[in-house]
């Protein structure tokens, strides 16, 4: 066993950074998930059924499409992109929702709510309630319900409420102030449904579990397509679960480099980034002592970035670890490159991607020259580009 | 200037119930902070809670996030809020006690807490409440506070189940901070019929002084309260209060009254 296989520890902590910062009302609540999940784990009919789902319903294993054309454009290089923009609802976070909603209804919950920025995590949400007939209430920031207004309409179809935040800056930090205020009040009944590897213990963990499906099948895949172990696996950081996801199967494959993207937003020179692992200090955010971006006095930055769901000041725990043992390297890219990563995979492969992962396919396309002849390389491709495309035409066609 | 074990040593032998009003440092501004504090303690107020404003108020319902709001947009440092209270401590004998979050609390020095408990204390502050740090993760909170000599007040909830309550009742310092609904801060017509049942099984594992806070509006409630319970806590609804004047001196005044008001019910 390396040592992530035993993190978090009991308490929730990964090295310094994790645990349990929320008001005493919820601790009740936090306990009885992690009773219910670690139940879960050893219950061979959960699993059983988790899987089915993944399967029959959200469209699991996703490819590992080897992109010949991008390949050839950008070097001498092999680029496998992991297709979570195929699965139902078109983004990686059912992988997450259907086990949380699944874990909710063991709990006898009847009500989920969830923050989402982009809309995906409030759209899976939104859907696996549907299946299950559970009430949903999905809290998002009024900018973000305005530049992803796709994602809202199809939430309230699948039966969710949609509640517009106005505090702050009216994004994915403010819906999750909001729906952590709403799970205070409604915790007796109701399942806090986080879309990313953030928030007190057991989220982290838990999210990284649901998520880890990603990674294990992508190394299946690698195996048997190449032979080999890639060189590189590259994936955006907003919150980090899709990172998170296709990192941890790897984490003792020493040899596989680890590279999160994060969204630079106009560049780090300005106040409009969110690069919270290459520029934030350590500190409390939505439960769990995690790098923030912060002013001198610990108040927390608003950030300001093309890609709702990577507008965000803090990051997960564990890639906060990553980072400071050295597992991983966090690098940021610009809006700017990333349209143009978005234009670049549309125009060579055929596949107009979400915002989000476009910034790690433009961080590969700026490195790709640098890297060793033949490198494998294996890309997250967290999301399908159809909530963007009003952002992306105004910007690229417009 | 008497500390909170002494305030509530006299006010039990004298039979009353400690009235402890919450202000956000720095709203309406902080020339506002040091004349609030005077003017609630000669309304009554036994023992006063001074905010310090973080962005992201987790357990703060919309009155008491719209003040920390107000005071941080007037760019109100955590340094400032405690310098506001250094400047009258020396005219007012009801204990201070300082509500902020972990993160500016542990930023102040980078150093956990501890620069900001030493700043505090040297400023006359005589304990904390954190609410976002439960009894799991206080051990660094409780270590920077023991070595300045700050209580560390910790909140039960409603929904904190027996061994929680019997741990977090130990723990606690000064008082035990008892959160009356399952919710955020923020005034409520009515007060959770559990409570008083709840306040009942607390005092069954504890002899430490009990208050309760969030939701308290009406002097009704204030009394109904201060019959189980050794304070009261009022943030919201005097803040409210506050917010109907149009000056600060007039704000300043609402404040006064709206205390008394509730003195005259505890």
């Amino acid at each position: 066993m390396t040592r992530t296989q035993t993190l978090p520890d009991a308490t929730g902590h990964f090295g310094p950074f994790g645990g349990t910062f929320v008001p005493e009302t919820v601790m009740a609540a936090l306990e009885e998930l992690e009773q219910a999940y670690a139940a879960a784990r050893r219950d061979a009919a959960f699993r059983r059924e988790l899987t089915t789902l993944l399967r029959q319903y959200a469209g699991r294993p996703t490819p590992l499409y080897f992109a010949r054309r991008l390949s050839r454009t950008l070097g001498d290089i092999r680029v496998y992109l992991k297709r979570e923009d195929l699965l139902h609802t078109g983004a990686h976070k059912i992988n997450n929702t259907l086990g949380q909603v699944l874990l909710a209804v063991r709990m006898g919950k009847r009500r989920v709510i969830a923050e989402t920025g982009a809309g995906q995590h409030g759209v899976a949400t939104a859907t696996a309630c549907a299946l299950f007939g559970l009430e949903c209430e999905v809290f998002m920031g009024e900018a973000d319900t305005r530049r992803q207004a796709l994602n809202v309409l199809r939430m309230r179809l699948l039966g969710a409420r949609v509640t517009p935040v106005r505090s702050g800056s009216r994004t994915l930090k403010d819906a999750c102030n909001e729906a952590i205020r709403n799970w205070v009040t409604t915790v007796r009944t109701t399942h806090y449904c986080i879309g990313s590897v953030v928030g007190p213990h057991p989220y982290p963990r838990l999210v990284r579990d649901f998520q880890s499906v990603i990674g294990r099948e992508a190394r299946a895949q690698i195996l048997a397509a190449e032979g080999r172990l890639p060189d590189l696996a590259v994936a955006c950081v907003g919150g980090g679960s899709n990172a998170i996801g296709l990192f941890h199967p790897f984490f003792r494959d020493r040899r596989v480099r680890f590279v999160g993207v994060e969204a630079g937003g106009q560049g780090l020179g300005t106040s409009h980034h969110a690069a919270t692992l290459v520029r934030g200090r350590p500190g409390v955010l939505h439960g769990a002592r995690t790098l923030v971006l912060q002013d001198r006095a610990g108040q927390i930055l608003t950030t300001d970035v093309l890609a709702a769901g990577l507008d965000y000041p803090g990051v997960g725990p564990e890639h906060a670890y990553y980072r400071l043992i050295k597992r991983a390297e966090y690098v940021a890219v610009t809006d700017a490159q990333a349209l143009k990563a978005c234009a670049l995979l549309s125009n060579t492969e055929g596949i107009i991607p979400a915002l989000e992962p476009a910034y790690a396919i433009a961080h590969l396309a700026a490195i790709a020259k640098r890297l060793r002849r033949g490198s494998i390389v294996v890309v997250g491709l967290s999301g399908r580009g159809d909530k963007d495309l009003p952002v992306i035409t105004e910007r690229l066609l417009g | 200037m008497e500390s909170i074990r002494g305030t509530f040593e006299r006010l039990r032998r004298a039979r009353r119930r400690a009235l402890i009003p919450f202000i956000m440092g720095g709203d309406p501004d902080l020339a506002a902070t040091g004349q609030l504090l005077l003017t609630l303690e000669a309304a009554g107020a036994d023992l006063i809670e001074v905010g310090v404003p973080f962005s992201d108020p987790l357990a703060d319902g919309p009155i008491i996030q719209a003040a920390a709001t107000r005071a941080l947009q007037r760019g109100t440092t955590p340094h400032q809020v405690l310098q506001a209270v250094r400047a009258v401590r020396p005219r007012l004998r009801a204990p201070v006690v300082c509500l902020t979050y972990w993160n500016p609390l542990m930023q102040y020095g980078r150093d956990n807490g501890q620069a900001f408990l030493k700043a505090s204390r040297a400023c006359g502050i005589e304990g904390v409440v954190v609410p976002d740090v439960p009894l799991e993760e206080a051990g660094p909170l409780r270590r920077a506070a023991e070595a300045t000599g700050t209580a560390v007040i910790l909140l039960v909830a409603p929904t904190s189940p027996p061994a929680r309550l019997r741990a977090i009742a130990r723990a606690s310092q000064g008082f035990i901070y008892y959160v009356s609904v399952t919710g955020t801060t923020g005034a409520r017509r009515a007060l959770p019929p559990q409570l008083m049942e709840g306040l009942r099984q607390l005092r069954l594992i504890t002899t430490k002084p009990v208050c309760v806070g969030f939701g308290i509006s009406t002097p009704a409630q204030a009394a109904a309260v201060a019959r189980m319970a050794d304070g009261v806590i009022v943030g919201s609804a005097l803040l409210q209060a506050m917010g109907q004047a149009r000056s600060r001196a007039g704000a300043i005044s609402a404040a006064g009254r709206f205390i008394a008001r509730l003195r005259r019910a505890v």
